[in-house]
């Protein structure tokens, strides 16, 4: 066989391709922004690496699986089945109400949004509540829930005082949580469709209304699929609604015999309220069951998180128009 | 502009006069009544044609018709006094720098621009004698159909594409198979018959349910060709319809354009003179905003009436 011709060395171009040659002020900020950089990976790190060393050391199958119990001896007070399940039930609830409702205000907010006043009116109200704390919507909700007319969210004591605690009323608190960056992801990725894939089907004679629901809203649904994600992921972690607006039982405890109603008007407890109890600072005294339950939540935040980042690459990839 | 608040806001000029100057009118660009005053302003939609101006035939087969057109965005005219007739069996190519108005001009026609929020217009634009301000909007769209400058299936099947232009606006889906077999089997004649016509249906036959963005942008184009022509056009509207294309395609979709001319009337515009000279069988050129000269695409290139004419298609400037 002849000869494989072979590539010439490559040339090294002068140029500023070295740290080293760069102005001194420079260096160091590249220092500072790499040490910087290095240090949040040290401290992500540690906090996945200590919550797995010492959940796991007091994780046991058997807790995942058993109703916690009132009891002073730790090996009597069960494991934290009815947590795990308020944390699911709750998310549901939550991610249920708030998805409609912020796909609608992005999809108006994006396609829409006249008359102006009143589009820049709901826009900075969703800017308000993405930034009040969670535990001033949990109070706004007892002060607001606790009125006669919303009685039928959750229970009535006998003396006629409503209880305002209720996995509903919390859900919708968390609703709130999850609308922010639901409305976000709808308006960033309508905004992602070229507008004239819009004026194409406004040139076939189709209606906005058409457009958005056949064509800008399948093709927005990765965008709008992670915003929900990550929503959930919010709804996940937050303790302060949990604590002030599900009740604090540590067991589901249903509120009157309706299957499904019961529950949900019923009060109960989530994995970030029972590490809460459970730690140092809650009345549970049981750390260890702290870190087991603060590793499954940990694990089921990752994972939500994952799935959010998995749904957002794949949205670069499905639907691409040529520019 | 606020790019998260787009929507469309109608504004017919009535009472702005133009400010410009007339036109470099030449003897070919003035075809109907060449008013030089500023226009009057179209029927309003509500009559729906009880007053809707009749232009004189000028040919048999003559399906649109300008006049005095004058179209802006905001206090900026950007089309100015334009006469043109739009005709089927032929094709016309609007050519200019950019910055003409050609494209304004093309998406004037069914009435595209009205979703730019300030867009103005005054004049006469008809659809076989009919004022297309008194048209229902998506019905003038249906009867003028475009294609763009960048291939934009929409995220959906190579059927669905096709099948999307011919839902009803307005009418539920119920498209799926099963739902009613004779109906799916008819909308699947027609979706086959607009791919053969836009010369796609060969290269994809065995995959009509593959998503449509899977496609080269040459099938792409000529998938959104097909789309334009699903619902039976009576003008077809191609706003540089090869721009994103490498030159394979666009041969393809040049002797496509060519083919279509017989049965529906093509307006395409350009920026590519050998484009132009090689699909077009009438000529508008077009410069900032004025028609200069129209005329059959030989006079165009051969031996333009105009100076100005002649240096855009010598290529002295562009």
């Amino acid at each position: 066989m002849a000869s494989v011709a072979q590539p010439p060395t490559p040339i090294a171009g002068k140029g500023r391709d070295s740290v080293r040659s760069w102005p001194l002020g420079d260096q160091i900020a590249y220092g500072v922004s790499w040490g910087t950089g290095l240090l949040l990976c040290v401290i992500a790190g540690a906090i996945v690496l200590f919550m797995l060393f010492k959940g796991l050391s007091y994780l046991r199958l058997s807790l995942l699986f058993s109703s916690p119990s009132p009891s002073l001896d730790q090996s009597q007070s069960g494991g934290f089945l009815d947590p795990i399940e308020g944390t699911l039930l709750l998310t549901t609830i939550g991610t249920l109400i708030a998805a409609p409702i912020g796909i609608s205000i992005g999809s108006w907010l994006s396609e829409h949004a006249r008359p102006r006043w009143l589009a820049r009116m709901v826009e900075s109200g969703v800017e308000m509540i993405a930034g009040v704390p969670s535990i001033v919507l949990a109070i706004f909700a007892i002060l607001v829930f606790s009125k006669p007319v919303f009685a039928f969210l959750s229970e009535t004591s006998s003396g006629g005082s409503v209880f305002a605690r209720s996995f509903i009323n919390a859900g919708l608190m968390m609703s709130l949580i999850a609308l922010p960056l639901i409305v976000g992801a709808t308006r960033e990725a309508l905004n992602q469709v070229p507008a004239h894939v819009r004026e194409a089907s406004y040139a076939l004679g189709h209606t906005k209304a058409t457009t958005l629901r056949r064509v800008l809203l399948p093709a927005s649904r990765p965008g709008i699929a992670t915003g929900i994600v990550l929503g959930m992921g919010r709804i996940i972690g937050d303790t302060a609604i949990v604590l002030i607006v599900l009740g604090q039982t540590a067991r589901l405890e249903p509120a009157g015999g309706t299957p499904v109603l019961s529950l949900l008007r019923g009060t109960g407890s989530t994995l970030t309220s029972y590490v809460y109890e459970n730690s140092p600072a809650g009345e549970g005294h049981a750390p260890q069951k702290a870190y087991a339950a603060a590793f499954v939540l940990l694990m089921m935040v990752l994972a939500i998180n994952a799935i959010a980042m998995r749904l957002s690459r794949g949205a670069g990839e499905a639907v691409q128009w040529i520019r | 502009m606020d790019p998260l608040m787009p929507p469309p806001a109608r504004r017919i000029a009535v009472d702005r006069h133009p400010t410009v100057v007339a036109p470099a009118g030449g003897a070919a660009a003035t075809l109907g009544p060449a008013a030089l005053t500023p226009p009057v302003p179209p029927p309003p939609a509500s009559q729906n044609g009880s007053a809707v101006h009749r232009a004189p035939s000028a040919h048999v087969a003559e399906r649109m018709r300008l006049e005095s057109l004058w179209l802006g965005y905001g206090e900026r005219w950007v089309v100015r006094d334009v006469n043109l007739p739009v005709r089927q069996g032929e094709v016309l190519a609007l050519i200019g720098a950019s910055g003409s108005g050609k494209t304004t001009l093309l998406r004037s026609l069914n009435r595209l621009t009205e979703i730019t929020p300030g867009a103005t217009r005054a004049g006469y634009v008809t659809l076989d004698g009919e004022e297309v301000m008194g048209i229902e909007v998506t019905q003038l769209r249906r009867r003028i159909s475009m294609v763009f400058q960048q291939p934009n299936p929409f995220p959906m099947s190579i059927f669905e594409n096709v099948a999307y232009a011919l839902r009803e606006p307005g009418a539920r889906p119920g498209l799926r198979p099963g739902r009613s077999s004779r109906r799916r089997s008819e909308l699947s004649d027609q979706v086959v018959g607009a791919l053969q016509r836009a010369g796609l249906y060969e290269e994809v036959a065995d995959e009509l349910d593959r998503p449509a963005l899977r496609l080269s942008g040459g099938q792409q184009q000529r998938l959104c060709i097909a789309r334009a022509l699903a619902v039976k056009p009576e003008v077809l509207l191609l706003d540089e319809p090869c721009s994103a294309l490498d030159p394979i395609s666009t041969a393809t979709i040049e002797e496509l354009i060519v083919g279509l001319r017989e049965t529906v009337a093509v307006v395409i515009v350009t920026h590519n003179l050998q484009q132009a000279r090689r699909v077009a069988d009438h000529v508008a050129f077009m410069h900032l905003g004025e028609l200069v000269e129209y005329g059959p695409s030989n006079q165009i290139f051969e031996a333009p009436k105009h100076q100005r004419t002649h240096d855009y298609v010598a290529g002295v400037f562009g």
